[in-house]
């Protein structure tokens, strides 16, 4: 237990770390390197939840798929430094920090409201993270919400063709 | 029962990361940050659920997970292709430069 603490501790120091260099860089491949091992960060934390097949498969399609298609955008548009960050934006961004640290309060006001939560998981949870007891679900009570993700997902690659393409002939 | 973190932190971790996602939205004037910040806000969600599937033993938050993903990444295909064509057309990704509807 005391393990699990000290990896989930650190593993959550970093996946905050990670997350804010990703907001506050000027530089957008900065901003996608930080991404990326915020993204190997929560795959810890899945880990420590007992979530096995959601870890993996959070680092094949994020940090595999995800992130690899952004990082070719950025080389594609050879985007440089972000210049005018400084001076433009300190009104609104203090305005939105401002925004953020009350929409934080609030939520966790409205959690420690609700008594605070347990600290034991049931026994089961060693199943429910396995690909096995995943697929069961997955194609027994969800089928439906399955085939219409494959349909989702076909629209997605049909549209990104067209979308990016140079001249439509 | 196995002895393991209080949910409270996995909730509380969440919500910091989904309000960071936000601040990066409302803040960055590069859309592919932008997209990057709700890619963040999505983590965050599925944290919760993940987390939620774990302390009450149900597999539908995973599944659930895993639709969010596959919607995900279908998102993020969908909007860099958009992100391309109007790059092409205005040469600029930041936001408050794509103003063509303002009237």
């Amino acid at each position: 237990m005391a393990t699990t603490a000290i990896f989930f501790t650190i593993l959550a120091v970093m996946a905050i770390a990670t997350a804010l260099v990703t907001i506050s860089s000027k530089n957008p491949v900065v901003s996608a390197i930080a991404l990326v091992a915020h993204f190997f960060m929560l795959a810890g934390i899945y880990l420590t939840l007992q979530a096995q097949f959601v870890a993996v498969i959070q680092i094949l399609v994020y940090a595999g798929a995800i992130m690899v298609l952004v990082v070719f955008v950025i080389m594609l548009l050879n985007l440089g430094d972000e210049e005018q960050m400084r001076d433009k934006l300190n009104f609104k961004r203090f305005i939105a920090v401002l925004f953020g640290a009350v929409f934080i309060f609030q939520l966790w006001s409205v959690f420690l409201a609700g008594g605070g939560g347990v600290s034991k998981m049931p026994e089961q949870a060693l199943k429910t993270g396995s690909a096995q007891s995943i697929g069961m679900a997955l194609f027994s009570d969800y089928l439906y919400p399955f085939e219409a993700i494959g349909l989702l997902l076909l629209a997605a690659i049909v549209g990104a063709i067209i979308l990016a393409k140079r001249k439509l002939e | 029962m196995l002895d393991t973190i209080p949910i409270g932190y996995y909730l509380g971790l969440s919500a910091l990361l989904f309000t960071i996602g936000t601040i990066g939205v409302l803040t960055r004037r590069n859309a592919i940050i932008i997209f990057m910040s709700i890619e963040l806000m999505l983590n965050a969600v599925n944290l919760t659920l993940v987390s939620f599937a774990s302390f009450m033993g149900d597999t539908a938050g995973q599944v659930f997970v895993f639709f969010v993903m596959a919607v995900a990444a279908a998102e993020a295909a969908v909007g860099l292709a958009i992100v391309l064509a109007i790059f092409r057309k205005k040469q600029t990704v930041y936001v408050d430069q794509i103003n063509i509807l303002k009237w």
